[in-house]
């Protein structure tokens, strides 16, 4: 759906709901800047669903936001434990947001456990609705709770509204033939409409996608429909909600443009489309599913009428063969993994450092090592991309720092891999991955121009005279090497993973060529032009810098805001290259008394910064599955600052 | 067997004009690359190479549009030698990286070239899901049952108590049969040749290559460093006539001086073996069918022989049987995609369903 959000005073009054919906005027209605709300439960509870819904319904409003999923990697975990617990938190603003908020102001907690997992992350005062109907001794037993927390007086201080949110479910659809249990089913829904009744978000789009998602069984559509429609009601009838809330549209966040809500997956995806369209190559995905990565193949495999082949190999070495195989013949080869899949498509990596042909490798980072933590973030892989290979074998790194700027680095990987033929890493991370915002839809002639020119012809004279094929005579400027597809009659070549011979790509065992080849190789990677670090030194008197990667912009951002707002001078920086390095790292380091690099993992890019520039940077770490929160990030620049 | 009446099955004459067919004649000199062969003297790689190089001009392909992809291995430096396009990967997942090539493009004729320990041990994964899968691949198996490269360690095909450098009191392992795993891979194309015999191997070849889909042949090849004379009982025109069975479609199963021995099916286990044929039981005799639609009698045939004395070793094309290809199955979605969805729009997709605008 389309809203025209087009002037203040037109938003001001403008009508989200039906006139039916509208708030009784007997309610109070607050206006806020902000909300943070987390919806939590059982994994089959459908927490995930619930706050992709009520974003798809924010992000229509018009609101900027920032999501962060957090589910268990068990599909099932046992109903009503600890583990099973499945969150989503969403934040949404009249003004542009960075993190998905560090404090839930509200929490949804659909059983003790859920209850039990999230009340340490929310703050006295914040609202906490409960399904009752779910309190029961034994439920309650099974995570410790020796009395009720909603008797005890454990919950005091904060603004509980207990609504049996089970039984006003299966009350609403006793109308439909659906047993007590099929109806309970629904009780997300009615929270939905709860939620969606006390932030007046817009309801047709929700109604909408469950027409069309239980299209087949249109009793469930119907069913779901009505028990969402039922916790809207409530919310509008009862008198435990006496407040609603609204939070305006964020009109001056946004530059102009047509906006929709993405995923840091979706958005890498459409990047690789549309690399593949720019590009004028077909795209040929090579994969092994892993989390959190498999919702790029999953997305890919629905768009083969772009010409795109997506490939679901034997395992991880096979996806990036069957890509680096796709590469030699042509097309925009990538292979999509997380950092286990990385270890083993590692010789891979390093033949197709060896062949120079175009590949991307993506790795949406997760908890490591080994299987680790498959449904949390973390941004561990970075020396494993950078070094984890035998041999010299550099490879270029890109990193996208929001869930849509994982487009652009998409179309600036494929930028790299074409014109240097290399493969190039993409750094995703899990909270990148399955977080969502806002987003500007580019159109496609803003894109960048990535045509490649494939060797048509014999590119050297021998002494004799004869005209021929030289695989490896490079480009001077770029220093890559000609790409010449099978098909081109005159260009037959091979190439392979044993040391070549500069020029003639003959196997070379001679000590000088290898010397010579190891270094070339390396700088090509070294050479490749990438755009200069900007700094953002807002008061310009900052002894302090705080350079981050990836997915830490949106916590880091939101922590120097916070410390200027409070009268602190800092400077920002983030890379999105992190091989090669931007030209004028070196110097941007030099400027400043103090380099903080907050990371994910336990200083991989302060180690890189200070073996390449000597500067004694100050690594803050957090390696606990979660993005920063931006509180936790203020303090600790302020205490750099300070100290 | 050179006059064996095999045509290629239905629909293969389809698929291989897909790739383009060369403008002139060819000979064997325009296969051979300009660089120095460097096998061992006397190793039965230089002949698999010269039946390759000579059997390429029969075919008539562009040999812009041929590729060769290998693993790593004595075998795997074959790509070298041939003046098509090539490339010598890493071990073991020549069959992944082929996979890629074909499957994206189909104008080509994509060849790979392995070995016993590189198509069968560290890529045995590759290996069964590319037979699986029956994409366009033509892969030669060279099999000698030794680790050349690295000096003469023990293969996954090598003999139980082989004495090598890693096993000095003998390997513990039972070998594979590769015929038999490629039958139990569901591959649609199985046969075996020997390196010295260069009409059969010739033979063997234009089968494969008339073949749409994935082809495994397996060749005994020597190695005259590390492993001489593992086949010689096949070799020794003598011993061969006991040893060898040489298959043909349409055949009756006969071998050894004057046919006088046959396979004849025992009713009561339904195996196969071998008998001497009499006049009471020569209606017995096994008629060869590679085209069976179940790969049950091919897969008893590759059992016949005994894997240390290799008496009884069926040589030639077990099992040639069409289904359909992996290459061709995608190319078949993407049109599909296509015609049900129209062409891929790029602004229609980003925009995807649900948008807001702002306006300054």
């Amino acid at each position: 759906m389309t809203s025209q959000v087009s002037s203040p005073a037109e938003q001001a009054d403008e009508t989200v709901v039906g006139e039916q919906r509208k708030p009784a005027g007997a309610k109070d209605v607050r206006r806020l800047d902000r909300v943070i709300i987390r919806f939590a439960g059982d994994s089959g509870d459908g927490m995930q669903l619930t706050g992709d819904r009520f974003t798809s319904e924010t992000a229509s409003f018009g609101n900027d936001l920032s999501t962060l999923p957090n589910f268990p990697a068990e599909i099932r975990a046992p109903a009503g434990t600890l583990p099973g617990v499945s969150s989503f938190q969403l934040h949404f603003a009249d003004h542009d947001i960075l993190t998905p908020g560090d404090a839930p102001n509200v929490l949804v907690a659909m059983n003790p456990a859920a209850l039990k997992a999230n009340i340490g992350d929310v703050p006295r005062g914040a609202e906490v609705i409960v399904n009752t109907d779910e309190f029961t001794k034994r439920a309650m037993q099974k995570v410790g709770y020796e009395t009720s927390p909603l008797e005890d007086g454990s919950l005091d201080g904060f603004q509980v509204h207990p609504v049996p949110l089970t039984t006003l479910t299966v009350e609403a659809l006793k109308d439909f033939e659906l047993s007590r249990k099929d109806a309970g089913r629904s009780k997300n829904m009615f929270a939905l409409g709860l939620l969606s009744w006390m932030y007046h978000r817009p309801t047709e789009g929700t109604e909408r996608f469950l027409r069309q998602k239980f299209a087949k069984k249109p009793d469930i559509a119907e069913a779901n429909i009505a028990a969402f429609r039922a916790g809207w009601n409530f919310g509008e009838t009862t008198e435990d909600f006496a407040v609603s809330y609204e939070v305006a549209p964020a009109t001056t966040a946004f530059p102009t443009g047509t906006y929709r809500n993405i995923s840091g997956n979706l958005a890498l995806s459409y990047g690789l489309i549309a690399a593949s369209r720019q590009a004028d190559l077909p795209l040929y995905l090579g994969s092994y599913p892993i989390t959190p990565a498999s919702d790029i193949l999953h997305e890919l495999s629905k768009h083969k009428n772009f010409g795109v082949r997506t490939f679901q190999a034997e395992d991880e070495i096979a996806g990036i063969g069957a890509a680096l195989g796709a590469a030699f013949g042509g097309s925009l080869a990538v292979t999509t993994t997380s950092g286990p899949g990385v270890a083993l498509k590692s010789e891979t990596i390093g033949l197709a450092v060896s062949l120079e042909l175009p590949l991307l490798i993506v790795d949406i980072q997760r908890g490591g090592p080994s299987t680790g933590l498959p449904t949390k973030t973390e941004q561990a892989d970075l020396l494993q991309a950078m070094y984890g290979r035998n041999g010299e074998a550099p490879v270029p790194v890109v990193a996208p720092r929001t869930p849509a700027d994982c487009f652009e680095a998409s179309l600036e990987a494929a930028r790299i891999a074409l014109t240097y033929r290399t493969p190039v890493f993409l750094l995703s991370d899990g909270y990148l991955a399955n977080g969502s915002e806002p987003w500007r839809i580019p159109e496609p002639d803003e894109l960048p121009d990535l045509r490649v020119q494939f060797a048509s012809g014999p590119n050297h004279t021998l002494e004799d005279g004869t005209d021929v094929f030289w695989p490896y005579l490079r480009d001077p400027a770029t220093l890559a090497r000609p790409w010449a597809v099978p098909g081109t009659p005159g260009l037959e070549h091979r190439i392979g993973g044993i040391e070549k011979q500069d020029g003639t790509g003959n196997i070379s065992y001679d000590p000088a060529n290898h010397d010579f080849m190891v270094r070339t190789r390396q700088a090509k990677v070294d050479g490749i032009e990438v755009p200069d670090l900007e700094v953002d030194d807002a008061s310009g008197d900052a002894r302090v810098l705080v350079l981050g990667w990836g997915s830490t912009y949106g916590p880091i951002t939101a922590a120097v805001r916070r410390l200027r707002a409070a009268g602190q001078s800092i400077a920002q920086a983030h890379l999105r290259h992190l091989n090669p390095f931007p030209r004028n790292l070196g110097e941007v380091l030099k400027r400043y008394d103090k380099v903080v690099v907050p990371e994910m993992n336990l200083g991989q890019l302060a180690t890189l910064i200070r073996a390449k520039y000597l500067v004694d940077a100050v690594s803050y770490n957090q390696v606990n599955g979660m993005p920063f929160k931006a509180e936790q990030l203020a303090t600790a620049l302020k205490e750099a600052i300070d100290g | 067997m050179a006059d064996t009446t095999l045509a290629g099955p239905t629909g293969s004459e389809t698929l291989l004009k897909l790739v383009p067919k060369a403008e002139a004649k060819q000979s064997m000199k325009d296969f051979k690359s300009d660089q120095e062969v460097r096998w061992c003297p006397g190793c039965g790689d230089y002949a698999v190479l010269a039946a390759v190089q000579g059997f390429m001009p029969e075919l008539g392909l562009a040999k812009e549009n041929i590729v060769f992809v290998s693993g790593i291995g004595c075998s795997s430096r074959f790509p070298y030698y041939m003046n098509t396009y090539g490339m010598h990967s890493i071990h073991g997942r020549a069959p992944a990286i082929a996979t890629g090539l074909a499957s994206s493009r189909r104008d080509l004729s994509v060849w790979v070239v392995t070995g016993d320990g590189d198509a069968l041990s560290i890529g045995g994964n590759h290996l069964i899901h590319a037979l699986r899968r029956n994409v366009n691949l033509k892969i030669l198996l060279f099999n000698n049952r030794i680790y050349g490269l690295t000096k003469g360690q023990y293969s996954p095909t090598s003999e139980v108590g082989k004495i090598t450098k890693s096993t000095p009191m003998g390997s513990l392992d039972a070998p594979f049969n590769p015929v038999s795993l490629a039958i139990g891979a569901e591959a649609s194309f199985v046969a075996r040749t020997v390196d010295s015999d260069r009409k059969h191997l010739t033979e063997v070849l234009r089968q494969a290559a008339d073949h749409p889909g994935t082809a495994l042949v397996e060749i005994y090849q020597n190695c005259n460093i590390f492993n001489d004379g593992a086949f010689e009982v096949l070799k020794d025109k003598q011993q061969a006539e006991e040893a060898v069975i040489r298959l043909e479609h349409g055949a009756p199963i006969r071998f050894g001086a004057d046919g006088s021995k046959g396979v004849v099916r025992d009713p009561a286990t339904g195996d196969l073996k071998v008998v001497a044929v009499t006049p009471e039981n020569e209606g017995d005799i096994l008629v060869h069918d590679a085209r069976a639609a179940s790969p049950t009698t091919a897969f008893a045939l590759s059992r016949l022989a005994d894997p240390d004395t290799l008496h009884h070793t069926p040589i030639g094309v077990f099992r040639n049987v069409e289904r359909p290809v992996y290459d061709t199955l995608m190319a078949e979605q993407l049109d599909a995609a296509i015609e049900q969805h129209g062409k891929g729009d790029l602004a229609a997709l980003l925009a995807g369903g649900d948008t807001w605008t702002v306006v300054g």
